[in-house]
């Protein structure tokens, strides 16, 4: 038997079995958009068929950090901005879980921009999603990355002089090989999404947007929506990147113009993610590492064998 | 017998390491004992580099006092390309016979390549070499290595031709010299590399008449020997624990330990990543490690700052982590190619909260070796960081050492980690949740299960948290985890202090009046001076320490309890160290006396014994480029 009999197990799943008992209800603010977060994810976890228990969900800090703690899997709460090297690394180190990072847009866009950037680069097999309400919630509503250039807050008193991080074009330009945007008012098209961001074999980032009706009041409640695959001015092939690059870039500017525009923008489904590129060069084993600890026959090299170039 | 201490002079990029590395272990062979010191600028071609090689037939265990053979080479990089290939910048191509010339003892021999500094070079720099000679009693021998080289293969040979005329002239046979080209290079190349060592080897013999009394020691090994680096030691320590994830991003001179591992790894069924930053590096560890694999990652004191976030995250989740730091004279960029042992305080405290940590700094090749598994060890048995310190000096230097020391098992063995059948038999809260972090479990340690073990779910979280991680800022279980977690710090104390070997190393008399107290890399260095002041009639013995965290208590107190008085040798400027045994002892302050070395060079034996003057005679010179504080109320 496999010292790992949670993966691929093959049983019904029930989505209660993602609430927590020990914090089965989140403690967000009332209408905040991140109930639509964990609502969607618990959907999408039984229609992709995996466990709380084969599951790995690392979140960073902030509002959006806290999914960890209300949703049931194997969590892993990190630190800001951190989320990404932490999942990236249990995925090489045990490819059988499905591994899930999630943060703010300031954890994803701002601190941990360079992590986003190589992640995403490496095209780790995992999903990323970044909750963006384009501002600074658990800090009492600062500017963030992604809030419109002119937002105005206690730091940025005057309005922000910035303009602000194109989430899906830095995506793409970055390397990943799934770029989607949801939000949080459209719950059939965010599980959707979250579906295909597991079941994509790569690095899936989903810009989700979430409304903060406490320290962005002034946002737009992401209503109504505009489902890009079925505008009817959004013509574009998903798997071409400069079609997918025009239509992000447009999908971006519109949004501070108050047209929510979701969808699915970039998919590419034949770039093999970084575990087979690795393994494809021998700079990976064929069986899960983690494996290897936990088994009773393993057997392993010493550094003896290596002496014979210092003779 | 006298010993060797051969110093190869020139350019970085003239090939100086690895002409000295061969040239260690064809003594090696010979059956002598070696070490090397090496001595080079932050520049990727050009600037005046050095390698040290000392042999003996008794142990030698640091670069020594001096040195008694230069082969100065000249820098042939020292041109300025944009001005075509004959100028040099200013007197840069001398400087390694020039610069060479003020550590060379009394009586010593000199071969520099008067094909590259002939006469004039030497006069335009100002150099009088004759009469520095006569002064010294030097014997100086003028090759044409350059010609010699370009007449018989190409001007890059100019080190073999070197290698030749250095064995001529201290009766060394060429056989294991040429043993190794052997190995390491074939065809065209081999034959013109043996044919400029045979013809500098003879040239040598005929031109000259020898005037010196230097010869090659004679020595005899009982068993094979093998010639290890601090860094490739930390590496095979981390292999045979088992060790298969590797994280890392560039800096010197962590950089050493960092690629020999991405080199075999992969080979051994592991993983190396090079990632965008340090603070990812660690990171990944941690993720790597949560999942059930031995981790380790690193850096030097610039990286190592950018991980203190992660470290307290590894610290705060108990999740088990091995770290390098491979110190280099700072503050911020300092001087990235000099050691320094001014990290301490940085390792033992960096991250905000209380430390909840393990370091150890190794004092030799052997240590290193030893350590890095012991950290391994600690770090997945009681789940934290446990952190290597080693330095810019100890990582390059190379030593013999017994190639039957490395015949070990290998150690596969997680830690406190639960199997599936023993987590269904865990506590478990009654939604289900693992228990992971139970507030009265035994030495502190609560085993851990890992993601895609059945029934093992539990939150780790940077937060305070339950025993099942959730976050919890109740006061009861705050104070019950926090006094959990520093507790494993006082078991493995006591773990360490039953262990078969103590990582604290007494050297010479017992009961002596007099102490010596150093730590990490310069141990060995206090121990030659120990052998020297005895020697000379005074009354001294010296405790190496290794163990910084936590700290060895009963070994230091012991110690200075014996002595009259101590002198503490650490390469900074603030006295860490002793500051460190002060607080962990609180007392001896009176009997701590400091000399400090911050210059970018490693302590040599003759200044510890220059500055041990010092604590008997109150107004003996202090050695240059060092600082003695005295000891507090004095």
């Amino acid at each position: 038997m496999s010292v790992f009999s949670a993966i691929g197990e093959d049983r019904e799943i029930d989505r209660d079995e993602f609430t927590p008992g020990i914090e089965p209800q989140a403690t967000w603010c009332p209408g905040c958009g991140d109930f639509g977060v964990l609502k969607a994810l618990k959907q999408a976890m039984p229609e992709v068929g995996r466990t709380p228990d084969e599951t790995l969900l690392v979140t960073g800090i902030g509002c959006s950090g806290k999914l960890s703690s209300y949703f049931e899997s194997y969590g892993f709460h990190s630190i800001h901005g951190r989320s990404l090297p932490v999942a990236r690394a249990a995925k090489l180190a045990n490819p059988g879980l499905e591994v899930i990072a999630a943060g703010g847009d300031g954890d994803g866009y701002g601190i941990g921009g360079n992590h986003f950037m190589h992640t995403a680069r490496e095209n780790h097999d995992m999903t990323y999603i970044v909750f963006n309400n384009e501002i600074f919630g658990l800090t009492k509503g600062q500017t963030s990355p992604t809030s419109p250039k002119g937002h105005k807050s206690k730091t940025q008193p005057h309005g922000s002089a910035k303009d602000p991080v194109r989430p899906m074009s830095l995506s793409l330009a970055s390397g990943s090989s799934y770029v989607a945007r949801t939000a949080a008012v459209n719950p059939n098209q965010a599980k959707e999404i979250l579906i295909e961001a597991m079941e994509h074999d790569g690095f899936a980032h989903v810009d989700f947007l979430t409304q903060c009706p406490t320290w962005n009041k002034d946002a737009k409640q992401y209503v109504p929506y505009t489902d890009v695959q079925d505008a009817e001015d959004f013509d574009f092939d998903v798997t071409d990147r400069r079609e997918a690059a025009e239509a992000m870039y447009d999908a971006e500017s519109r949004l501070h113009e108050g047209e929510v525009l979701t969808g699915r923008f970039y998919v590419d489904s034949d770039r093999p993610s970084y575990g087979a590129e690795k393994r494809a060069t021998d700079e990976m084993p064929a069986d899960p590492l983690a494996e290897r600890y936990l088994s009773e026959d393993s057997e392993w090299e010493r550094s003896a064998d290596l002496l014979h170039h210092h003779r | 017998m006298t010993e060797l201490m051969w110093r190869i002079a020139g350019g970085s990029g003239d090939g100086i390491d690895s002409t000295s590395q061969n040239f260690a272990k064809a003594l090696m062979r010979a059956g002598l004992d070696v070490f090397t010191h090496r001595h080079y600028p932050s520049r990727i071609r050009g600037g005046h580099t050095y390698v040290e090689v000392r042999a003996d037939a008794d142990p030698v265990r640091s670069r020594g006092d001096g040195f008694n053979f230069l082969l100065a080479l000249g820098d042939s990089f020292a041109r300025n390309p944009q001005d075509g290939a004959d100028t040099v910048y200013g007197n840069e191509e001398i400087k390694p016979l020039s610069e060479n010339l003020d550590d060379l003892n009394e009586g010593g021999v000199v071969v520099y390549d008067e094909g590259l500094l002939d006469q004039d070079t030497l006069e335009r720099a100002g150099l009088d070499l004759e009469a520095r000679a006569e002064e010294n009693d030097w014997h100086v021998y003028p090759l044409d290595l350059r010609a010699l080289a370009r007449e018989h293969g190409r001007e890059v040979m100019r080190n073999t031709a070197g290698v030749g005329a250095t064995a001529a002239l201290l009766d060394m046979d060429v056989d294991h010299i040429e043993d190794l080209m052997e190995d390491a290079m074939t065809g065209d190349v081999l034959a013109a590399n043996l044919d400029i060592l045979e013809r500098a080897y003879d040239s040598v013999r005929e031109e000259y008449t020898i005037t010196h009394d230097l010869r090659v020691p004679t020595g005899d090994h009982g068993e094979q020997q093998v010639l290890m680096s601090g860094s490739s030691a930390v590496a095979y320590g981390a292999i045979d624990e088992g060790c298969r994830f590797i994280s890392g991003y560039p800096m010197t001179p962590w950089t050493d330990v960092f690629t020999i591992l991405s080199q075999h790894l992969p080979k051994f069924g592991g993983i190396a990543e090079q990632v965008e930053d340090e603070i990812a590096a660690a990171s990944l560890a941690v993720g790597a490690s949560h999942a059930g694999v031995k981790a380790m990652s690193g850096s030097s004191g610039g990286g190592f700052a950018l991980m203190s976030e992660p470290l307290g995250l590894a610290e705060m989740t108990e999740t088990p982590v091995v770290l390098i730091e491979a110190m280099r004279a700072g503050p911020s960029t300092g001087m990235p190619t000099k050691p320094e042992q001014a990290d301490l305080e940085h390792v033992l405290y960096t991250s905000q909260g209380d430390s909840c940590r393990v370091v150890f700094a190794p004092a030799n090749v052997g240590e290193c070796y030893e350590q890095t598994r012991a950290a391994f060890r600690v770090a997945y048995e009681y789940q934290l960081p446990a952190i290597v310190v080693i330095d810019q000096k100890l990582s390059g230097e190379m030593r013999n050492v017994d190639e039957s020391f490395f015949d070990r098992e290998p150690n596969d063995d997680p830690g406190s980690v639960l199997t599936e059948d023993e987590i269904r038999e865990a506590a478990h809260h009654e939604s289900g949740k693992f228990e992971r972090y139970q507030h009265d479990a035994e030495n502190g340690v609560s085993p851990r299960s890992v993601p895609g073990q059945k029934d093992g779910r539990f939150l780790a979280s940077g937060n305070e948290h339950t025993p099942e991680g959730h976050i919890s800022e109740s006061p009861t279980n705050r104070v019950a985890q926090m006094d959990r977690r520093m507790s494993k710090l006082d078991a493995i104390r006591e773990e360490l202090n039953d262990g078969e070997a103590s990582h604290q190393t007494r050297y010479g008399p017992e009961n002596a009046d007099y102490g010596l107290l150093a730590w990490g890399s310069q141990q060995d260095t206090v121990f030659e001076a120990v052998d020297q002041l005895n020697e000379a009639g005074a009354s001294v013995m010296a405790l190496g320490v290794s163990d910084l965290m936590p700290y060895p208590e009963r070994e230091v107190a012991d110690f200075l309890e014996s002595v009259e008085a101590c002198l503490v040798a650490e390469m900074n400027a603030s006295a860490q160290f002793r500051g460190l045994t002060q607080k962990e002892l609180g007392r001896f302050g009176p009997k701590l006396n400091s000399l400090l070395k911050y210059n970018g060079e490693a302590f040599e034996p003759s200044e510890i014994v220059e500055g041990f003057e010092r604590i008997v005679t109150r107004d003996a010179p202090v050695p240059d480029g060092t600082k003695f504080v005295p000891a507090a109320g004095d």
